[in-house]
């Protein structure tokens, strides 16, 4: 395995929403998972993973609360809100529009 | 604005630092499991450590991206918004002075007026469940006359049908009383009202010391018993408790103080009753044939209606109980209608009308001043068209801008709605002051309602005068600025015809305040000049009323009022004087229905009815009223020779229309008296807002009469006369008030206070209207130029005469005004229909008060446009195409 694929400009952002689809997770937690679902293929940066973290909270799509982890430590937990689910639904179907578009243009070109 | 400032950067700092720290803690947190991992992985403490760092990166740098992430909070926003809007508008203090000063001058009227409103016409009364209470009347169905007094003989007859629906009691609320005590102060007359027993029960009012009346003491026969007010007893008994048992005299007769009235206890009706200081049972103080007539209206009725029962449905049931006493009596005086209002109509209907139409005038000055302050907002948005363009060029949001507008003129209204408070505190006071004649007025404060409905209007002034400068921020046209060249492109046209909409607006509702005003300011006037009859100047007149505990006979009242017109006659500086029961403009005095044994008999159910006054042979001549035919009384036409009379001009046309009254005889039919008809005196008025009635005049000298009006003519200064001859009367009777020494000026003047007020009042806010419409003419037109200075430079140059020039902008600032002119003029008819009842002598749409108006403002408007127009006239073309 080569060097670690950046991830695609935009694409953490929907990453992000996804992870917390199912349940509220710590920055660490969230990047854990990413790279366990992708099979160690997408390597979340801590420097982007926190910035775009603050910056959906910003906007809304998710919110923070602090919380004990499973060994009581103080964690800052996030959570998709209702507009979180919102935008991930968009921004899940672009992605599979556009993953779809570029699909047939590698294949079919 | 530095404390504005540094309340937004220490609030900043404030949540910075402390959402740092907890970033610090998440990042560290991130860390350590990281660490933890490369442990449970087999590294050791320091490797792990190590290798932890180097995945994570730089930990600074996340934390300033992380940070470049946050943004600004509402809070910090419009704070920022804030201290923006206030640097903005103290940059131009001048401006921002004037519009803070107009819209707290509008907002002040307002609030004023809406704490008048509030505390008379729509706060409830202080008695127990007042919704219940109501007033009733009698009226007669033909002759569409309303909200007549009532006869005692039929409110028993009333009293009896109602039973369970409602519970009724009498009153006169309008009676006088001369009172002493016996520590020897000197006498004064007091206003009184007499009810029957169950009155206090009927309000549900409790004395707070004694007791109210009971059944036995409302009868002629009981022992005299009065209820003073908590005014009278602090003020003549110190509030001494021991008042109750004690005596006090009323005309000379003693009466057993039973109860005092809690403070705050105030019976105001149309018929008086607000400045009553004490009660008293009716029936013992009524003659015994008043208490049982159909026909003699002295009185009026309160009653509170059982819960569930509408008054509608009393009225009609009462009736049809005054329809079976019409069928049984049917003389001319005996009515056929029941009919009545709440108790707080009653009191207040009278100033409704005159009232509202202030406030809707009020609101009027508001709307304009916020279409100014708001046109004004406008001009400055439009000066900072290219700030704005470049702004929303670089990102800025349209909310952004549209909030920055709305905090400018939150901030100036907010400044107006301080000042307006004060103005209004102010007003209000003068207001009391001035309307003591005005029922409920003495409730009249700003409380926490009219604070409220303050700060509503702030609200609503700010939003309104805001929006319509945020309306002029088209998104559209935001960046036009941009895209038209510096040069020659004069301001966008559709902004400044939005203005000379605001202005046609402005001008409108000016116009009919104007004509309204100018309706009503010339009804005061033709009031004010309205004849009595009689010259009015130099007049003092005074009243006195002999008790019959020491003037029982008739010929000691007759004596009694011979010496003092005597005396008067004989105070250095009286010209004339006379003696009459009510003097001219003083009020109704009392009517009788006669009949004249010369003609044949009425129908039955029609009768004569004329207004009853009694003079001494002297009247005539001191008042100045002219004896047209036959003489006036004689030296001898007293006590039993009193048996003749004069007539009125007005009592000779209508009662003898082809004949010689003289010689004829008119008889009262309540007496039964038959007096001579030996003279014809001229018509005089009995209310300055009135037509002349009927009028017979009988000698003074004679008729047992004991209420008299001294009345003294003097050529020069006569208010000096009012102590010398009060001395008179005191030397002959210590124990006898005087009381209502006024003169005749002053009595025209109480009878138009409300019509002077109303007018006077409105035409101040009219003209203050006036002075805002032509400072928005001027505003608009001046900016207008200077949009226009490039062009109007070109035109100049290119030969452009400046009479051109002149007309040229003169035309475009009075097209508004002209259009505003029509549709004001419009709108004034209407309006001028609606204020019909308060006007005088006048038609609502009287011709004189539209074309005065209508040049008035043209004037004004043409004064307003001619400067900027002359400015733009002068201009120097070179200097006008170099303006940037």
């Amino acid at each position: 395995m080569g060097k670690p694929t950046d991830l695609v400009q935009g694409t953490l952002d929907l990453l992000i929403l996804r992870t917390l689809a199912n349940e509220p997770r710590h920055g660490w937690a969230i990047a854990k998972r990413i790279q366990q679902i992708s099979n160690e293929v997408l390597q979340v940066q801590q420097g982007s993973l926190y910035p775009a973290l603050h910056r959906l909270e910003q906007q809304g799509w998710i919110t923070a609360k602090w919380a004990e982890n499973e060994t009581g430590r103080q964690a800052k937990f996030y959570r998709l809100t209702s507009g979180g689910r919102k935008q991930l639904e968009n921004e899940t179907a672009n992605w599979k529009r556009l993953s779809s578009a570029i699909n047939l243009v590698v294949e079919e070109g | 604005m530095r404390w504005l400032h540094k309340l937004r950067t220490q609030l900043a700092t404030l949540r910075r630092s402390r959402a740092g720290t907890q970033l610090d803690t998440e990042l560290r947190f991130h860390l350590d499991q990281q660490i933890e991992e490369n442990l449970a992985a087999g590294m050791n403490a320091g490797e792990a450590r190590r290798a932890a760092i180097h995945t994570f990166g730089h930990l600074g740098t996340i934390q300033e991206e992380t940070r470049s992430t946050w943004s600004w909070t509402s809070v910090e926003f419009f704070l920022r918004d804030l201290s923006l809007g206030v640097r903005s508008l103290s940059r131009s203090l001048g401006l921002t002075c004037t519009a803070i000063l107009v819209i707290g001058l509008a907002l002040g009227g307002n609030i004023a007026i809406f704490a008048v409103v509030r505390s008379v016409l729509l706060k409830p009364l202080p008695f127990h469940d007042p919704s219940r209470l109501i007033v009733l009347y009698e009226a007669k169905q033909k002759e569409q006359a309303v909200n007549l007094p009532i006869a005692a003989g039929s409110f028993w007859d009333w009293q009896r049908a109602a039973g369970k629906s409602a519970e009724l009691a009498l009153l006169d609320p309008s009676k006088k009383y001369d009172l002493s005590t016996k520590g020897g102060e000197l006498p004064e007359k007091i206003d009184a009202g007499s009810a029957s027993w169950n009155f206090f029960h009927v309000l549900g009012v409790q004395p707070v010391l004694g007791r109210g009346f009971s059944p036995p003491d409302d009868s002629l026969s009981a022992p005299a018993t009065v209820i003073i007010t908590d005014s009278l007893w602090r003020r003549r008994f110190n509030s001494d408790p021991a008042v109750i048992g004690s005596e006090l005299s009323l005309n000379g007769r003693p009466y057993a103080v039973i109860g005092v009235l809690p403070s705050w206890f105030k019976y105001e009706g149309r018929m008086g009753g607000g400045r009553n200081q004490i009660w008293l049972p009716i029936q013992h103080e009524s003659a015994a044939s008043l208490m049982h007539t159909y026909d003699e209206h002295e009185f009026v009725a309160v009653g509170r209606l059982a819960p569930g029962v509408p008054e509608s449905a009393l009225f009609h049931q009462l009736t049809a109980v005054q329809r079976q006493i019409k069928a049984a009596h049917p003389g001319p005086a005996v009515r056929d209608t029941v009919m009545g209002h709440s108790l707080l109509d009653d009191a207040v209907s009278d100033y409704r009308t005159p009232l509202l139409i202030i406030f809707a005038a009020t609101g009027c000055v508001l709307l304009i001043a916020c279409l100014n302050v708001g046109s004004l907002l406008v001009a400055r948005t439009a000066a900072r068209r290219k700030e704005l363009a470049i702004r929303t060029a670089v990102g800025a949001r349209r909310m952004r801008l549209l909030r920055e507008r709305l905090i400018e003129s939150f901030l100036l209204s907010t400044g107006g709605g301080l000042v307006g408070v004060f103005i209004a505190s102010g007003a209000v006071s003068w207001l009391v002051h001035t309307r003591q004649d005005m029922n409920r007025v003495d409730g009249i404060h700003i409380d926490a309602t009219v604070v409220a409905f303050a700060a509503g209007a702030v609200v609503l002034c700010a939003l309104f005068s805001g929006l319509i400068s945020v309306w002029s921020i088209n998104s559209k046209s935001l960046l036009a600025p941009l895209q038209e060249s510096s040069r020659g492109n004069s301001g966008g046209h559709s902004r400044s015809g939005q203005r000379r909409t605001l202005l046609a607006a402005e001008v409108g509702l000016t116009v009919i305040l104007l004509v309204g005003a100018g309706l009503l300011l010339k009804s005061y006037l033709r009031l004010r000049i309205t004849d009595l009859g009689i010259s009015s100047d130099n007049v003092l007149t005074m009243q006195f009323n002999l008790p019959d505990v020491r003037y029982g006979e008739p010929a000691q009242k007759a004596e009694f009022m011979e010496e003092i017109l005597r005396g008067v006659r004989a105070v250095p500086g009286v010209e004339k004087a006379g003696l009459i029961t009510t003097a001219p403009g003083q009020g109704w005095g009392g009517d009788f229905l006669i009949s004249i044994p010369e003609h044949p008999p009425l129908p039955a159910g029609a009768g004569l009815d004329v207004l009853i006054r009694a003079a001494d042979p002297g009247y005539f001549a001191a008042a100045g009223i002219p004896v047209l035919r036959g003489r006036t009384f004689e030296a001898g036409e007293r006590l039993d020779h009193a048996d003749v009379a004069l007539i009125s001009q007005n009592a000779a046309n209508s009662f003898f229309r082809d004949e010689d009254p003289l010689g004829k005889h008119i008889r009262l039919d309540y007496t039964g008296k038959v007096y001579r008809i030996v003279g014809v005196a001229g018509d005089t008025r009995w209310s300055v807002s009135q037509p002349e009635k009927p009028m017979l005049y009988m000698p003074i000298f004679g008729n047992d009469l004991r209420f008299g009006t001294l009345f003294v003519r003097s050529s020069r200064n006569v208010e000096a006369l009012s102590v010398p001859i009060q001395r008179v009367v005191n030397a002959m009777d210590r124990e006898l008030p005087v009381s209502n020494v006024e003169t005749l000026h002053e009595t025209i003047g109480r009878s138009t206070l409300g019509s002077q007020f109303n007018s006077l009042l409105v035409m101040a806010f009219a003209v203050i209207a006036l002075v805002l419409a032509a400072a928005g003419l001027y505003g608009v037109l001046a900016y207008l130029v200077t949009q226009r200075t490039n062009e109007l430079g070109v035109r100049i140059a290119l030969g452009a005469r400046r009479t051109q020039i002149l007309h040229l902008v003169l035309v475009d600032g009075l097209r508004p005004a002209v259009l505003g002119l029509v549709a004001g003029l419009a709108g004034s008819a209407a309006v001028a229909k609606l204020i019909r009842s308060l006007l005088y002598g006048i038609q609502p749409w009287d011709a004189t008060v539209f074309l005065t108006v209508a040049t008035v403002l043209l004037a004004v408007a043409v004064f307003a446009c001619t400067i900027p127009a002359w400015r733009a006239s002068k201009l120097d073309p070179l200097q006008a195409l170099r303006v940037e």
